[in-house]
């Protein structure tokens, strides 16, 4: 679907430099890294050459008796500050520029939630677990949660902020390169943290505006909505054969009689699949526990809804 | 069995009834040695079943849900059944009254209280096995603790019960410092290790309180639903990280100070060598003691917090790297010109230095605030507290254990197989963490039950590794259990120390003197 | 084994006191006792301070919230708790001089009083408690209060009995510890020699009195 030039593999230095602040990110750490490497020499390589040096010869062995040299003491503390000071004015200058936020920035709405992204533009689109941006343009995610904590993390981008329920957070980048990038979780959100995962195109700014202009059903049919609306929201917590994951699999649901945790059974129709997107709680399948899956009233629109009924029915 | 003395702590009085009534500083001290094995040896099975999970990406040995709750009991039960109560309570509590020259802790019937205040604590929290475990992770973080449908509450019930247990410990030290030090043991005539174990004091005291308040806050929290923590009812989730780590980061210091104060002894006692910058070491340990309360911002760097907030903890933090830094040279500089005799605990020590300078140099590449935000909550932090945690802490109990097990119990440890100890954990310890700061500079977060296929094959170097730890902490217990069978009767100062606890015989009698010790020269006189 | 336990005299006169083992002296052990008790009375402040700050971060955030909300309490109860709880820390005082002084009967008798001070103090909570649990005005998700002005509000109640909860939990330990210091006071184990469970009990009181004095402006009075 996209062209694309820079992968979001990871490489064992650091990822691939995918924005503005990935490059003063990498400088500093290079910084920090040589300066530690100079330090681990200095510390484990003194202390193994004298630990050898004055390994014992003898039982009688005379040693000698140093209580303190200040020069010595002052030098040891003084270089290490000089190079915290350095480190941390460093961090201090670029972290800057990542919390500074641009004022043209084309700005998108982020919603976190166990366990997955939604993400909304001005105009209204909206994508579940995947997002598109133009490259060499600065982009603002304006974020927050429907339930607990989530962290938003771009390795690529070298950005990060936790996403909280109640309240807004920001982060910023601009990206350099074209291509698509990895977004984790990083903040333990429960059973599907690991699997909270998105990606962010990068392309061109005329790809961008094309992107965004598409009704990404058009030409679709209902079955295949629902199949595409399945995979970025259902996945993650319901199996689409007949396997537990945190919620119950759905194939072979339609039509069949659910038994519930209050012993009730009820027949798997429209009316019942429908009821549970909307309002998860009213009927919790036995065996499992309830409150665990948030509703989707207001998240997914008729066409979705009617699309995620067909599919459900089409799952064997 | 014991020891030629025929008369000492073990034998003073018979039967199990005698040991969980004991009012004696060194047998509590044991009692708390056997209860931190048995933890950690049931943390230890958690990580190796965590490492398992992780060996390749994709579900293996457990589900997701499965993961969380291993990495939940392998955090809380390492944390707050560990390492805490490890060095102060166990090693602490054995030597700390020794090594001032006293016959006991100030309060022998807390100090009692406090054991079993560990062990209440500890089986509440394992109480939350039965009521569908608990998968919050360590941290307790709202507002996912107040919605998880687990026994989280036992687990958080219990770290507030074990909280009793470390503020009693502390309260005992402070007093027993303050008072009970033998004639001529001045202040700055006291052993680095009880330097060390009196600043720890003091953040026990000082910090416990704190996470109780926010414990039993957050058990409200999920009991009537108060709301302080809780966005949907005016609270702030936020706050509680604030409060938890007002907490857990001085705890961090109260994990490792001690440890700190073990290298000393160490150090000075395998080299013969007095201690260089005595009162730098024991002083910076004041001092991160100090600083280490104004630093706790610097785990919430993205957590929505300032900018200013952010980098104000940024600095401070720099700053507490200074002392550390002093301590670490000055244990280098003891080394030079004097008598290195390479036993196990000696190799723990150096083991210790090695291990701690890395954590020690990745934690200022963490508490630069600009390399945090793409590193924080990633394996780049896994790798760094455990090189602090157990490349520093453990090895520094080890070391201890080897040190003064001859004093404990009067016998001598296999020197040969407790190095060979000694190879297989830090051999195992870098092959296990050292890949796991590659992952977090790779990307990859922590916590995760799963992960993407291009982090298998680091993934599978630290499984790997894992395993060569998991054997050489297994043959560290069959070595300890061999000496305390068959091991060579110790004389009393096997190492030639010059600390007061090597000035009585081997094991120490009930009252540790046969004559109160009179003070007249300075802990690491070695002329 | 030498550890010491009290034995009993005969005699009219406090019964002697023998210090345990590993003090030099019953003055060794006093002093180690009363700073083994500062210390753990700084658990105390740390543990609360932790429920003030906040209390001040959130009166920041919801200033009008925090002011509604103390509308609710009655001053005047919140006073007259005031000076019976300054009363008790008078006569606790008192009962610590008064052992010093040797003077069995008014050591017993201040006691005594405190602890009857305490159950006053404890019986206007329960007025107080009772009145805001019938009203609706509870902590958080129990809050049912229908003419509340501010969102939330039930937080502000959140704190009121997180605070005055956790300081009437400790009003009532103290109350059992006094009631066994009581009657050991009875027994005639106190005097000039070792007091020092009456101290202890007094210093702790003292600190509870204190935390009142600030929870009082704090919840009843501050707009």
């Amino acid at each position: 679907m996209f062209s694309s030039t820079a992968q979001a593999a990871p490489r064992s230095f650091m990822p691939i430099q995918g924005s503005t602040v990935a490059g003063y990110v990498d400088s500093l750490y290079a910084f920090l890294l040589i300066a530690s490497f100079i330090a681990c020499v200095l510390v484990i390589g003194g202390f193994i050459y004298f630990a050898i040096r004055y390994r014992r010869r003898s039982e009688n062995d005379k040693t000698l008796y140093i209580t303190h040299n200040n020069t010595l003491e002052f030098a040891w503390s003084f270089i290490p500050f000089v190079i915290f000071m350095v480190a941390f004015g460093w961090g201090w200058w670029v972290y800057d520029k990542m919390r500074v936020f641009p004022e043209n920035a084309l700005e998108v709405h982020v919603t976190g939630y166990m366990w997955a992204w939604d993400f909304m533009y001005k105009n209204g689109k909206r994508t579940t677990n995947e997002f598109t941006v133009p490259v060499n343009t600065p982009v603002k995610l304006i974020m927050t949660s429907r339930d607990v904590i989530h962290s938003f993390f771009i390795p690529s981008f070298r950005v990060k902020q936790d996403v909280v329920p109640g309240r807004y957070s920001a982060l910023w980048f601009e990206a350099t390169k074209t291509g698509s990038f990895q977004v984790f979780c990083t903040e333990y959100c429960g059973t599907g943290h690991s699997a909270m995962l998105a990606t962010v195109h990068v392309v061109e700014t005329e790809e961008y505006e094309n992107w965004l202009q598409v009704d990404p059903y058009r030409g679709l049919s209902l079955l295949e909505v629902g199949q595409s609306v399945f995979e970025g929201r259902c996945l993650v917590c319901h199996s689409p054969g007949e396997d537990r994951k945190v919620g119950p699999g759905l194939g072979g649901l339609f039509g069949k009689q659910v038994l519930l945790d209050d012993g009730s059974t009820v027949l798997g129709d429209e009316n019942y699949i429908r009821e549970s997107i909307l309002y998860p709680n009213a009927k919790i399948t036995a065996g499992y526990p309830s409150g665990v899956m948030p509703t989707f009233l207001g998240q997914l629109d008729e066409t979705e809804l009617l699309g995620l009924i067909e599919y459900i029915k089409s799952l064997e | 069995m014991h020891g030629a003395h025929s008369h000492n702590y073990l034998n003073h009085e018979k039967g199990l009834w005698s040991w969980l009534t004991t009012l004696d500083h060194k047998r509590i001290g044991v009692l708390y040695m056997i209860s931190v094995f048995i933890f950690f040896f049931i943390g230890g099975v958690f990580a190796m079943l965590i490492r398992w999970e992780l060996f390749s990406s994709g579900q293996n040995i457990v589900s997701p849900a499965g993961y969380n709750q291993l990495m939940t009991f392998h955090g809380a039960i390492m944390v707050f059944m560990v390492i805490i109560p490890g060095i102060p309570a166990f090693l602490g509590n054995f030597f700390l009254p020794l090594q001032i020259g006293a016959k006991d802790v100030a309060f022998p019937r807390l100090n009692l209280l406090s054991w079993y205040c560990l062990m209440v604590g500890a089986a509440i929290a394992f109480m939350s096995l039965f009521f569908s475990g608990a998968d919050t992770g360590w941290t307790f973080y709202t507002p996912y603790s107040i919605q998880t449908d687990t026994g989280t509450i036992w687990l958080v019930t219990g770290a507030f019960v074990m909280g009793f247990s470390s503020i009693l410990t502390g309260l005992n030290f402070v007093v027993t410092t303050h008072k009970l030090r033998a004639p001529g043991m001045t202040f700055w005539k006291m052993p680095l290790f009880v330097w060390s174990l009196y600043s720890t004091a003091i953040l026990q005291i000082l910090a416990t309180p704190v996470l109780g308040i926010t414990l039993l806050l957050l058990v409200a929290e999920r009991v009537l639903g108060i709301g302080i923590f809780d966005p949907a009812l005016g609270g702030d989730p936020v706050l509680f990280q604030h409060f938890f780590w007002f907490y857990s980061h001085p705890a961090v210091y109260i994990m490792i100070l001690p440890a700190m104060g073990i290298i000393s002894e160490l150090i000075t006692t395998y080299s013969r060598k007095t201690i260089f910058g005595y009162k730098a070491i024991a002083l910076s340990t004041v001092g991160i003691a100090a600083v280490s309360f104004f630093v706790w911002g610097h785990h919430m760097f993205v957590s929505g917090q300032s900018e200013i907030a952010g980098i104000i903890f940024s600095f401070i933090t720099m700053l507490v790297g200074v002392p550390t830094a002093i301590k670490t040279f000055n244990w280098v500089a003891t080394l030079y010109g004097g008598s290195v005799r390479f036993d196990a605990p000696l190799l723990y020590a150096l083991g210790f230095i090695f291990l701690f300078t890395i954590g020690g140099v990745t934690g200022i590449i963490l508490a630069t605030i600009a390399t945090n935000v793409h590193f924080h909550d990633t394996y780049f932090v896994v790798a760094h507290f455990h090189y602090v945690m157990v490349g520093g802490t453990l090895m520094a109990i080890m070391g201890g254990v080897y040190h003064w097990f001859p004093k404990m119990f009067g016998r001598i440890v296999d020197d040969g197989m407790a190095r060979i100890t000694f190879v297989l954990i830090f051999v195992g310890f870098n092959v296990t963490f050292f890949p796991q700061f590659v992952l977090g500079a790779m990307g990859l977060p922590r916590r995760y039950a799963d992960y993407p296929v291009a982090y298998e094959a680091l993934n599978k170097i630290s499984s790997i590794g894992s395993w060569t730890i998991g054997l050489g902490f297994l043959l560290a217990l069959y070595v300890i259990i061999h000496a305390l069978k068959r091991g060579e009767k110790a004389g009393d100062n096997p190492w030639g120390a010059r600390t007061l606890e090597w000035q009585t015989s081997s094991p120490p009698p009930h009252e540790n003197f046969d004559k109160p010790p009179v003070v007249t020269a300075g802990p690491y006189e070695y002329r | 084994m030498s550890i010491a336990k009290t034995t009993t005299t005969a005699g009219s006169g406090p019964k002697p006191h023998h210090h345990a083992h590993h003090f030099e002296s019953a003055e060794h052990e006093f002093s180690a006792a009363k700073l083994g008790l500062w210390v753990f009375l700084s658990t105390e402040i740390l543990m609360f301070g932790g429920l003030f700050v906040g209390f001040f971060i959130f009166h920041g955030i919801y200033p009008e919230m925090f002011k509604e909300g103390s509308t609710f309490l009655d001053w005047r109860l919140g006073a007259v708790n005031t000076v019976v709880l300054l009363l008790s820390s008078f006569t606790i005082a008192t009962s610590v001089y008064y052992a010093q002084k040797n003077n069995q009967k008014a050591v017993v008798l201040n006691l005594a009083a405190t602890i009857a001070l305490g159950a006053v103090f404890m019986m206007i909570k329960y007025i107080e408690y009772a009145s805001k649990i019938e009203a609706g005005l509870l902590p958080g998700q129990l809050f049912s209060y229908e003419a509340a002005e501010a969102a939330n509000l039930g937080l502000y109640f959140s704190f009121y009995f997180c605070m005055t909860g956790l300081h009437g939990l400790h009003v009532l330990i103290g109350m059992g510890v006094m009631a066994w210091v009581l009657k050991r006071a009875i027994n005639g184990e106190f005097g000039p020699g070792y007091y020092t469970p009456i101290e202890g009990i007094a210093l702790f009181w003292h600190l509870v009195d204190l935390i009142w004095i600030y929870l009082f402006p704090l919840l009843y009075l501050v707009e």
